[in-house]
């Protein structure tokens, strides 16, 4: 850089506005004016109003400090989280939530974990399920009702579609509904990807010992299952597994499909003996080992008696 | 000398007052320290961690950093042009817009205001407060620099101008905002490219208020506290342009494995890279400019500090790199080691410097000598043992984390529940909200020095009869 510069003021501001734009043009201005920037997956639906409620209550109480919303297409995250993120998934993201720091789960894929009862759980005391947690509660939503014009109003702001019943639906919502829709509409433009529901190398009768595989199956539903399914598999937020009805329908089924239940969950669209799932389970077949998921069979088997 | 004529007291309500928004954002960051392994201490609505610690991001880089960065660039640029301030009421009216802007950025973040972008967080109102603010400042300083009377800018003068254009650039285009009502509104830019725009904006904010304006304190009070001129003219100007010139490429290194496209992601590691060079330019220059000289870090306590400062940037200018590489990311990206990584920055290098800054020009400003170099060092280092262990046990779980994420059992299943790798964070985490304490205290040492400095040095002007 010539010496002059060191001595005029203006030239050398307009020169630092010079070599800022460059890389800026390149790497941010141009590919904004490319459509590779501004991708949308047919699948995409547009938020509801109540969607978009719970959306700004996600922002408002800075949940995204905690949780990031991108599942990176590496294998084991692939595995903990599902199919990894998408460009044309955040198109109605002003601006993107995907968040920088991961002190709680992702949540890119959390709709098609858990269905809504497990949510408003959770929002109203995080340590009844997961006791180690960090969470804060957010039983105050229960009381926060939303506000019809103002949802509105900021529906229009985004340009984004809605209907008047859309909004006469808002009527006697609070924000903890608003938070728990938002939850449920994460990840449904990409549809989960299926396992084979097949049980496997491994099977009951070889693991041997009858009584230690129900007792370390008791340990396993403790941590991963009685949440929804109860202490002791009475059924809270799932069904009951005490009984003989699975998927809804009276009958029992086979311990292989028991265990393709487990691996694959009840995302809809699956069908297991002929009964249609229709959502609610997660899938375990990356969080646990086929030993695993036979104790907790046995250790089922056992209540059931 | 006409020392008289410098508006000094604009300069010292600067200080005082990142000093007491210091300590707010200070206490907001042992607070969340705490939550993040006691929940019980999360207090809804205003005080969950989600708002307490954007409270403590903005409280500290905008009042205790920005706040610091006015009162002392006003200081420099005076000296260096050796021309009083450029409006000096203006600069007056500018100390008590950015206390009562201050007061609305506290209030409205525990109130749950919020935009979401990172180190962006003020709603619309606020970002026009900002701006104004902003204006306010490069007109003082750009009038100060054109009506000069030394002929040549020295080094540190570039480098507030650099960040003076660069930060109103950045900051207007990530904030462009469509308003719902007052209290919210919504980024005009969307998924994949607002991610692209808020990196490029998250990167060089960090770059030019936690780095450049920090070099201009560095060339400057270095070589006035030592006595010694700073070692290389040359190695400034490269090292200069080259990082102003690199730093805006490299955002995209915070969206590595993210769905923004892959060349802009590579482009952005290369820069990365190649930033390594033109930052260990200004720790060269720093060291050699001691180096002629090594009796001043025994002698001169203000060395200590300016060279444990500018060797924390260096520490950080490689850690950050490393960190922008795909296999370095896909490990640390998202975990604790992030933190150790932003603490070493803020607390090693930033607010090092900027103590020592404020040590050199207290005295000044009050004509007397520092109150104590013994409270000095104590002070220097607590807060050097407080910021090494947050940041290695950050470090520590963050590495152990990232491992526990991406462990498999033989049969290819996942080796831990997400709750099995959050709980071994706890220990560290406990760990950390110490390190905070031993921080905190010697920063408690530092305002005791400073407040004793400024009552001492109006007792003698009042003894002197002035
Ligand atoms: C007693 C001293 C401090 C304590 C205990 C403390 C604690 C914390 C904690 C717990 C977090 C959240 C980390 C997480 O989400 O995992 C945080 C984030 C942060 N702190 Fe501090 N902090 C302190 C001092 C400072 C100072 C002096 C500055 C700046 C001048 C600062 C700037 C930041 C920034 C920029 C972040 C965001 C980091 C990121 O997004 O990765 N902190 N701090
Ligand atoms: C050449 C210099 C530097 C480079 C290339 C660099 C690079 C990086 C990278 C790649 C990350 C993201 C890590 C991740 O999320 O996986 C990061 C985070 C961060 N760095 Fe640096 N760093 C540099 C110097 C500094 C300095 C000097 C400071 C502060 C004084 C600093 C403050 C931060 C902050 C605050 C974050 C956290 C951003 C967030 O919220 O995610 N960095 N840096």
């Amino acid at each position: 850089m010539s010496g002059r510069i060191y001595s005029k003021p203006v030239a050398f501001i307009l020169m630092s506005v010079l070599v800022i734009a460059v890389g800026t043009l390149v790497t941010m201005v141009i590919p904004m004016l490319t459509p590779q920037m501004h991708p949308r997956l047919e699948a995409l639906r547009v938020y509801s109003p109540l969607e978009m409620a719970g959306k700004d209550v996600y922002q408002r109480e800075g949940c995204n400090n905690c949780h990031t919303q991108t599942v990176r297409p590496l294998r084991t995250e692939v595995m903990r989280y599902g199919e990894y993120s998408k460009a044309g998934e955040f198109a109605f993201d002003r601006p993107h939530l995907w968040g920088s720091k991961r002190t709680g789960p992702d949540l890119a894929r959390v709709g098609l974990k858990y269905p809504d009862m497990w949510h408003y759980m959770h929002f109203e005391d995080p340590q009844s399920i997961e006791p180690q947690s960090n969470m804060p509660s957010y039983a105050f939503l229960t009381g926060n009702p939303l506000d019809q014009t103002s949802v509105e109003g900021r529906m229009k702001a985004q340009g984004l579609a809605y209907s008047e019943a859309e909004i006469a639906e808002l009527e006697g919502k609070t924000e903890m509904d608003a938070l728990v829709a938002y939850m449920l509409y994460l990840g449904h433009a990409v549809p989960p990807v299926v396992e084979s529901a097949e049980a496997g190398e491994v099977t009951m009768e070889e693991l041997g010992d009858h009584e230690a595989l129900e007792h370390a199956g008791e340990e396993t539903f403790e941590h991963q299952c009685s949440a929804c399914h109860g202490k002791t598999g009475e059924g809270v937020i799932g069904p009951s597994l005490r009984d003989k009805v699975w998927l809804g329908v009276e009958g029992d089924i086979d311990d292989k499909v028991i265990f393709a239940i487990i691996t694959n969950g009840t995302q809809p669209g699956l069908e297991y003996a002929g009964r249609p799932a229709k959502g609610g389970m997660p899938p375990f077949g990356n969080a646990l080992t086929q030993k695993q998921i036979w104790e907790l069979i046995a250790y089922i088997r056992m209540i059931q008696k | 000398m006409d020392d008289y004529r410098y508006d000094n007291q604009t300069v010292n309500g600067f200080i005082l007052s990142a000093i007491f928004w210091g300590v707010i954002g200070i206490v907001a960051g042992l607070w969340i320290s705490v939550q993040m392994w006691l929940p019980s201490w999360n207090v809804a609505p205003y005080f969950t961690f989600g708002r307490l610690r954007v409270f403590h991001t903005n409280v500290l880089a905008v009042g205790l950093g920005i706040g610091a960065i006015f009162g002392i660039t006003y200081y420099i640029v005076m000296r260096l042009t050796r021309v009083p301030l450029f409006l000096p009421k203006l600069a007056r009216f500018h100390l008590y817009l950015f206390n009562v802007a201050m007061v609305l950025v506290a209030l409205s973040l525990l109130a749950g205001m919020n935009q979401s972008v990172e180190y962006a967080e003020l709603e619309w109102p606020l970002d026009v407060g900002v701006v104004i603010l902003w204006v306010i400042f490069a007109i003082v300083v750009f009038g100060t620099i054109i009506k000069r009377k030394e002929d040549q800018m020295y080094i540190s003068l570039w480098y507030v101008i650099a960040s003076i254009v660069a930060v109103a650039i950045l900051y207007i285009v990530n904030n462009l905002a469509v308003p719902a009502d007052l209290f919210k509104s919504y980024q005009v830019f969307a998924g994949v490219n607002s991610a692209n725009v808020a990196w490029w904006y998250g990167h060089n904010v960090v770059g030019f208020l936690l780095t450049t304006p920090i070099l201009a304190m560095f060339y400057y009070f270095l070589p006035k506290s030592t006595g010694i001129p700073i070692y290389s003219h040359r190695l400034s100007i490269i090292s200069f342009w080259s990082v102003v010139f690199a730093y805006l490429w490299t955002g995209a290194h915070h969206l590595v494995y993210t769905p923004v496209p892959d060349w802009i992601q590579t482009l952005a590691i290369i820069f990365t890279i190649f930033l390594i060079a033109p930052s260990w330019g200004s720790v060269v220059n720093g060291y050699y400019t001691v180096g002629s000289d090594w009796s001043a870090m025994r002698t001169n306590y203000l060395t200590k500090f300016f060279l444990w400062g500018i060797t924390f940037y260096g520490l950080q200018t490689i850690q950050g790199p490393s960190q922008g590489l795909r296999t370095v990311s896909q490990l640390i990206h998202y975990t604790d080691w992030v933190p150790g990584h932003v603490h070493m920055g803020t607390m090693g290098w930033v607010t090092m410097t900027v103590c020592a800054s404020i040590y050199y020009v207290v005295p000044k400003i009050y004509k007397t000598e520092i109150y104590s170099i013994k409270v000095a060092n104590t002070h220097f280092w607590l807060v050097l043992i407080g910021q090494l262990m947050f940041s290695i046990t950050m470090w520590i779980t963050g590495i152990q984390q990232g491992a526990m994420w991406k462990a498999v059992n033989p049969d290819g299943t996942l080796k831990y529940t997400f709750m099995e790798t959050l709980v071994p964070n706890y220990p560290y985490w406990q760990m950390r909200t110490v390190s905070g304490l031993i921080f905190t205290v010697g920063m408690l040492f530092f305002i005791y020095n400073v407040l004793m400095t400024m009552h001492q040095g109006k007792q003698r002007m009042a003894g002197a009869g002035v």
